[in-house]
């Protein structure tokens, strides 16, 4: 019949593979240290989720138009729901370091656009341009920002909008 | 059909070499390489009892969650933080074993045929494991957690499911909300739910199935995390600060190596690495294979729906219905083939497989068609009758352990059965009477067992212990039992000397 063994080297050896076990389970919860970042570096996230534009303006319905609709669903104006992607360009001391056009969200396309982008710099002084457009005209950019920000290592520099505090923020 | 030299086969038996190691320390009962899904279930326990105490004490609130750990470890190291330790490290080593016991299966070929709902259910869990793991981290909200939220989110987010980033909850530090954190508790406390109802699922057709591993194996285990938590105890790495990248972590490599991993490729290559895994682990149970073997077949007249088939199936395979003979109370066992592994224990739990029936064919209430019993009576009693030594010896053995064909000679008569479970307890008795000297019984080790209860099962049946059994008239010292791993001949012939020694 086999039973356990109980020799006590078969104790010392299951003593050791007993421990043997417990060190790789401290070992690896632990070690080896992981450097997210280099210890000169700082990161800047750009990050934003905005409504752009309506990709057309509202326009009067006229009376033949308004006439085909019930007349519970007769608005005098139509707007349509689609918005327009947002195009974001981000230059770091004069090189360009992103540019996404964010498409709508949503199956109608008439959610906000959003954007996230990690990008690593060294730590220091840094130029920092960041142009954002939100609607179909033909002109350049609607927002833009230039600015120079000192940057610690290891400093988040977030980019983002909010219309409230008259666009591109940095913080 | 595979090659002997595949990659598969070399790793199979690199881990059968392991395996052997360890039976020497712990013997094959304990073996922890044997109960890697009971220890999956011990760790468990112990993650889900640490766990309701660390919930207990936890200040669920952004501002509130790193101060209320922190101090567990400082302030009450003897049993907060002790348990805090235990709770993670049992963590890890859950995800050890499961690992383990995933590359274990798959090495011994067990994901298809009658093993393939238990694959198919227990391949997704890993995913459930990581998920609750990794969220656990978020809890305690010191700067490890915050790395894993972002990392978490910049890698959810590259899923088209979310209209607004989810990277945007941790811009700043007032982006992460008392609400959230809400949601940070609900993930660690509904996965682990979700886990532990797939873990039930995943052992839903095993008979008795192991849900706790042997007390040694238990203490054993549960000591070493324990002697660990107090050793090496896990403290909180700096409070989250949303405004600085942390430097370097003590990274928790078991449950935490996908950051690394997505941070040093992409999200999209780690979710694409992630999903050709999943997608490897659900279509191996529906790659081609040879023909599986004929399933256990019922003989309605032969069956008494005495329930022992029912009772001994590892598999449950069998049920038991109201048989077609119509008398009251009657019943008749059912096979389902979706289920049956064709391994004969079946008939050897059966009480009219026993040799002594008279009748010039012996029928039973279940056999196995490739096997029948009348076959194997038919050929023990021609074998001893062509045996010219005086004293002869019966030996029984099974085809997934030491090939017992070869120790055939002139005082030896072999059987190989599917596997020892098989065997009708009465044979041993029918072989002495039938001018047999002794009878040595051999198959796999304990915990070894190709199809988990047949050595269990035929160990009890021989010692009287579990029905059908050998009778205590049956002279014990002329009947010999080895379990031998795979390949070591050298057991069952020196088990064979043994009995010859005494009779021969």
């Amino acid at each position: 019949m086999d039973k356990p063994a109980i020799k006590p080297l078969a104790w010392l050896a299951q003593g050791a593979l007993y421990a043997l076990f417990a060190i790789a389970i401290g070992t690896f919860s632990g070690w080896p240290a992981y450097h997210h970042l280099a210890a000169d570096q700082a990161l800047i996230k750009l990050s934003f989720s905005h409504s752009g534009k309506l990709v057309s303006e509202c326009r009067p319905l006229s009376p033949a138009e308004l006439a085909k609709l019930p007349p519970n669903m007769r608005a005098p104006m139509k707007c349509p729901r689609e918005r327009v992607a947002v195009l974001v360009e981000l230059d770091i001391d004069g090189v360009p370091a992103a540019r996404h056009s964010a498409p709508p969200s949503g199956l109608s396309k008439d959610g906000a656009s959003a954007v996230y982008r990690r990008l690593p710099v060294a730590a220091g002084v840094h130029r920092i341009s960041v142009r954002l457009k939100d609607s179909a005209s033909a002109a350049g950019f609607d927002y833009s920002r230039d600015e120079s920000v000192s940057l610690r290592p290891a400093q988040v520099l977030v980019i983002d909008f909010d219309a409230e505090k008259g666009g591109i923020t940095l913080r | 059909m595979e090659p002997a030299g595949s990659p598969r086969r070399r790793a199979l038996a690199a881990f059968e070499a392991l395996e052997r190691a360890f039976d020497a320390a712990f013997g094959s009962a304990g073996n922890p390489l044997r109960h890697l899904g009971a220890l999956g279930f011990l760790f468990f326990w112990l993650l889900a009892g640490s766990g309701i105490y660390l919930y207990a004490v936890l200040d669920t609130s952004a501002a509130g969650a790193y101060r209320s750990i922190d101090e567990l470890s400082r302030g009450q190291w003897y049993l907060g933080g002790l348990l805090r330790s235990l709770h993670r490290y049992s963590a890890d080593a859950f995800v050890v074993v499961m690992l383990a016991h995933l590359l274990r299966e798959f090495l011994l070929g067990r994901y298809s045929g009658f093993r393939r709902f238990s694959w198919l259910t227990g391949a997704p869990l890993p995913l459930f494991v990581f998920a609750c793991g990794i969220g656990g981290f978020w809890l305690n909200w010191d700067q490890l957690g915050q790395l894993s939220a972002l990392a978490t989110a910049e890698l959810l987010d590259w899923l088209p499911f979310f209209a607004s980033p989810l990277t945007r909850n941790f811009l700043e530090a007032q982006s992460v909300s008392d609400r959230l954190f809400s949601l940070f508790v609900f993930v660690h406390l509904g996965v682990p739910l979700l886990l532990l109802f797939g873990l039930w699922f995943h052992i839903q057709r095993i008979a008795r199935a192991e849900v706790f591993p042997p007390r040694a194996l238990a203490i054993g285990a549960s000591t070493a995390l324990i002697a660990l938590s107090l050793a090496a105890p896990v403290m909180s790495q700096g409070p989250a600060d949303l405004s600085v990248v942390p430097g370097p972590l003590a990274m928790d490599w078991f449950l935490l190596f996908v950051h690394p991993l997505a941070h040093a490729t992409s999200a999209g290559a780690t979710w694409a690495l992630f999903g050709v895994a999943m997608l490897w682990l659900f279509a191996l149970p529906f790659l081609p294979r040879p023909a599986p073997p004929a399933i256990a077949k019922v003989d309605p007249d032969n069956c008494n729906g005495c329930r022992r088939c029912f009772d001994d199936c590892p598999y449950a395979a069998i049920t038991m219905r109201a048989h077609p003979n119509g008398k009251a109370g009657r019943q008749l066992a059912v096979v389902d083939a979706d289920l049956c592994a064709s391994c004969g224990i079946c008939v050897g739990s059966c009480p009219s497989s026993t040799p002594f029936r008279s009748g010039a064919q012996l029928l039973t209430g279940i056999d196995m068609p490739q096997l029948p019993v009348d076959a194997l009576r038919t050929k023990l009693e021609q074998g001893l009758a062509a045996l010219k030594a005086n004293h002869k010896i019966v030996v029984i053995g099974c085809d997934h352990c030491v090939p017992v064909d070869s120790l055939a000679g002139r005082d030896v008569i072999t059987l190989s059965l599917i596997c020892s479970g098989m065997l009708p307890p009465s044979f041993v008795e029918y072989a002495l009477r039938a001018g047999a000297s002794g009878v040595l019984v051999s198959g796999c080790m304990e915990g070894a067992c190709e199809y988990r209860l047949g050595t269990r099962w035929t160990n009890e049946r021989l010692a009287g212990a579990r029905e059908p059994h050998l009778r205590a008239c049956v002279p014990r010292d002329k009947l010999e039992v080895a379990w031998a791993p795979a390949g070591d001949r050298r057991a069952l012939t020196g088990a064979l000397d043994s009995l010859r020694g005494r009779h021969g």
